[in-house]
């Protein structure tokens, strides 16, 4: 497809109606959590950083137990992940492990800093004439202040920004289409601060060299679109539309969300550049506004504390390392009936064993869910291969076929049948009538073939290392036999030997002492 | 009945002076099932199998002279793709070939080490570095976990550690079977 048939499209976008395949209409359960505006909890009295908060590798701490910290002080370093703040200033107690949100349940490497409550900041660097400032410059405040999606994928921002200046890109999308029901920290952001999204949304436009933006919120979002499209009437403000999107789940996942809007389709294991467009979060355009315009990096967010577990459901704006506990205290406390606490929203979220658990990027809901909501765990039945999983599924994959196939190990079968463009979404485990928990099979399935061509990799570097050493004794044993036969020949001929030797003589009176006799030692060649 | 027989005779010869000239034409120089089943094997290099390395084994594999049930650190998995490939039955591993255990590295303890070379001549992918009399390490990237530099170290100062499995190399485990389906009568 040609750029400007795409671009065209891009135009177009939310005038038609979109379908992508499958998906599900679910029960949003989004109002309770709506119903107050959101504040900051409470300073806690200790704060945990985790040094690990999305994947790639774990940050290097810049700061050691007894340091004095400001707020905004950078304290993780990590290239190319997201720089990691101080969020206040407060003194450094330790750097070691403590529970954190994984889906392994392992502790991690966190800086444990207790507040001196002065909320004393670091200089701030913002880069006020944004609007004349260079892309390299605005990616590189973006890199600076630790911006990572804050989707829940928490992918770095500076690299998506890198990524799309380097491609032609026309259109930047912002994703308001929080699709997953209990979340509404992105409706709540977008009510409360749709002026500093739309500067967002700008500076992140000039940044990209895109020419127009979308923003896509749900249509059961009321208030949202008065307010954002309010915030969008500036004169600066050219090129930037609202659109409302049918709520079907999963479609806040950029690739369906592209699809929606677009009725384009980002090609398996492509990325959205490939059709000129860039997605971010709404909650990442606000950050980029405050890191760019105010100079302040990433050290809180919009977090949603909800469920029927939670006595006063609400959103707060909770700075990183925040212990969950400390959160629903704030609101309440747990009701009598709570009975599992889940990270992220009902189908991709992970429970938790505490709620020692520090926020982190990735953090936008706690759910707590009381007995009446867990579904009685049902016992695993055989496939009945109805197909209702493939009829679900947003990326057209046939999940009863990959859940059979991984079983049995084929992993030819599994790679060639798309494992890895699921999403993990969770729609075909929701639907399956025999209870079986497919999403499981499925990570599971993408852990092993990652660690399949990580073997794959050290076996083929073990083989090329054994066989050089072979080849290398090989060659040794010759050039040893080499050397020896010359010996004897030499010793052999005696005559031959007598005009050597003279001629060393000669030699040695020509030149002087000091010289080397090469040509008679009989060193062999190389080969 | 000659003039059949002629041509029989002559059509024999082209032939097979044909094949014979497709017989050297054609060559393929190294046995393509011995690489198929080296690309199985581990690469570990240990030995264990009683030849010195993998493409041996995988050789002698391929000329029937040893069976598949030789390699521990390959196991079971290394074991069903090997029958699989070569349409054999699998079979358990052979105990005196020695077990199947989780991947091991080799650490030197610095402080003993004496410079002798000894595990650096035993390392079969070149793993170990160091010079005589001076202080040796382990790569541990490149090791295999063969243990061949054991035997030979006289002061004992190479230990046997479990690779790492922190947080980042974290994989999560096969989801429980489900529960087998009784049929209630």
């Amino acid at each position: 497809m040609t750029f400007s048939r795409q671009i065209e499209i891009a135009r177009e976008a939310g005038k038609r109606t979109h379908h992508f395949h499958g998906g599900l209409r679910l029960r949003h359960n989004k109002k309770i959590s709506c119903q107050v505006p959101v504040e900051r909890p409470p300073l806690p009295d200790l704060l945990a950083v985790p040094l690990l908060q999305h994947a790639g590798d774990i940050a290097g701490s810049l700061v050691h137990a007894g340091d004095q910290v400001l707020k905004g002080q950078q304290i993780g370093h990590c290239q190319p992940c997201a720089a990691i703040h101080s969020p206040v200033s407060g003194r450094v107690e330790a750097i070691e492990n403590r529970p954190i949100s994984h889906p392994s349940g392992q502790p991690g490497p966190c800086v444990v800093i207790r507040p001196d409550g002065r909320e004393q900041w670091v200089e701030l660097k913002p880069i006020k004439d944004w609007r004349t400032a260079s892309s390299d410059s605005l990616i590189a405040q973006m890199q600076d202040c630790g911006l990572a999606g804050l989707g829940g994928a928490v992918f770095p921002t500076h690299a998506k920004a890198l990524d799309g200046r380097d491609r032609q890109i026309h259109t930047l999308i912002l994703n308001g289409a929080e699709c997953e029901p209990y979340i509404s920290c992105d409706e709540m952001l977008m009510r409360e601060q749709p002026d500093k999204i739309i500067l967002g949304a700008r500076i992140l436009r000039r940044a990209l060299g895109a020419e127009r933006v979308v923003i896509a919120i749900e249509d059961q979002m009321g208030a949202v679109q008065a307010a954002l499209t309010h915030a969008a009437d500036c004169t600066d403000c050219t090129n930037v539309s609202v659109v409302k999107v049918p709520m079907i789940y999963p479609e806040g996942g950029e690739r369906q969300l592209i699809q929606v809007l677009t009725g384009l389709e980002v090609p398996a294991g492509g990325r959205p550049t490939d059709l000129g467009m860039v997605c971010q979060n709404v909650a990442t355009a606000a950050a980029v506004a405050d890191a760019v315009a105010e100079g302040k990096p990433l050290i809180d967010r919009y977090i949603t504390v909800t469920g029927n577990g939670i006595s006063q459901p609400r959103n707060f704006q909770a700075l990183f390392g925040t212990r969950f506990s400390h959160l629903v205290e704030s609101c309440g406390g747990y009701t009598d009936d709570v009975a599992r606490l889940v990270v992220g929203g009902p189908m991709m979220g992970y429970p938790v064993s505490t709620d020692g658990n520090p926020v982190v990027k990735a953090s936008n809901c706690i759910l707590a869910l009381t007995t009446q909501d867990i579904a009685e765990p049902q016992p695993e039945m055989p496939c009945i291969r109805c197909g209702e999983c493939a009829r679900v599924c947003p990326v057209t994959l046939l999940p009863q076929q990959l859940h059979l196939q991984i079983k049995s190990g084929l992993w030819d079968a599994v790679e060639e049948y798309g494992l890895a463009a699921c999403i993990e979404c969770g729609c075909c485990d929701f639907v399956c009538p025999s209870h079986i928990p497919l999403v499981e099979w499925f990570r599971y399935g993408k852990d092993e073939q990652r660690n399949r061509v990580l073997e794959s990799k050290a076996s083929e570097l073990a083989r090329k290392r054994f066989e050089d050493r072979e080849a290398r004794l090989l060659r040794i044993k010759q050039e040893r036999a080499e050397k020896m036969t010359r010996r004897k020949q030499m010793l052999k001929d005696k005559a031959a030997q007598q005009d050597r030797i003279r001629a060393s003589i000669d030699r040695a009176k020509h030149k002087g002492p000091g010289n080397s006799d090469r040509q008679t030692s009989g060193k062999p060649d190389d080969t | 009945m000659l003039i059949a027989v002629l041509i029989i005779t002559l059509l024999g010869i082209v032939f097979g002076l044909g094949l014979g000239w497709a017989a050297i034409r054609f060559r393929v120089k190294s046995d393509p099932v011995v690489e198929r089943i080296d690309a199985l094997l581990p690469q570990t290099q240990c030995g264990q199998c009683g030849y010195p390395g993998c493409r041996p084994y995988a050789e002698a594999i391929s000329k029937e002279e040893a069976d598949i049930n030789q390699c521990p650190p390959g196991g079971d998995a290394g074991i069903r793709a090997l029958a699989d490939l070569l349409g054999r039955e699998p079979k358990p591993l052979n105990p005196e070939n020695g077990e199947e255990k989780p991947k091991t590295v080799v650490l030197i303890d610095e402080s003993r080490c004496i410079g002798c070379t000894l595990c650096i001549q035993a390392c079969p992918v070149d793993a170990i570095v160091g010079a005589a009399k001076l202080m040796h390490t382990v790569i541990a990237s490149e090791c295999t976990g063969c243990d061949l530099c054991l035997p030979p170290c006289p002061v004992d100062c190479i230990d046997i550690i479990e690779v790492e499995t922190g947080i980042l190399r974290w994989r999560r485990p096969r989801p429980r079977a489900g529960l087998d389906l009784v049929i209630v009568q």
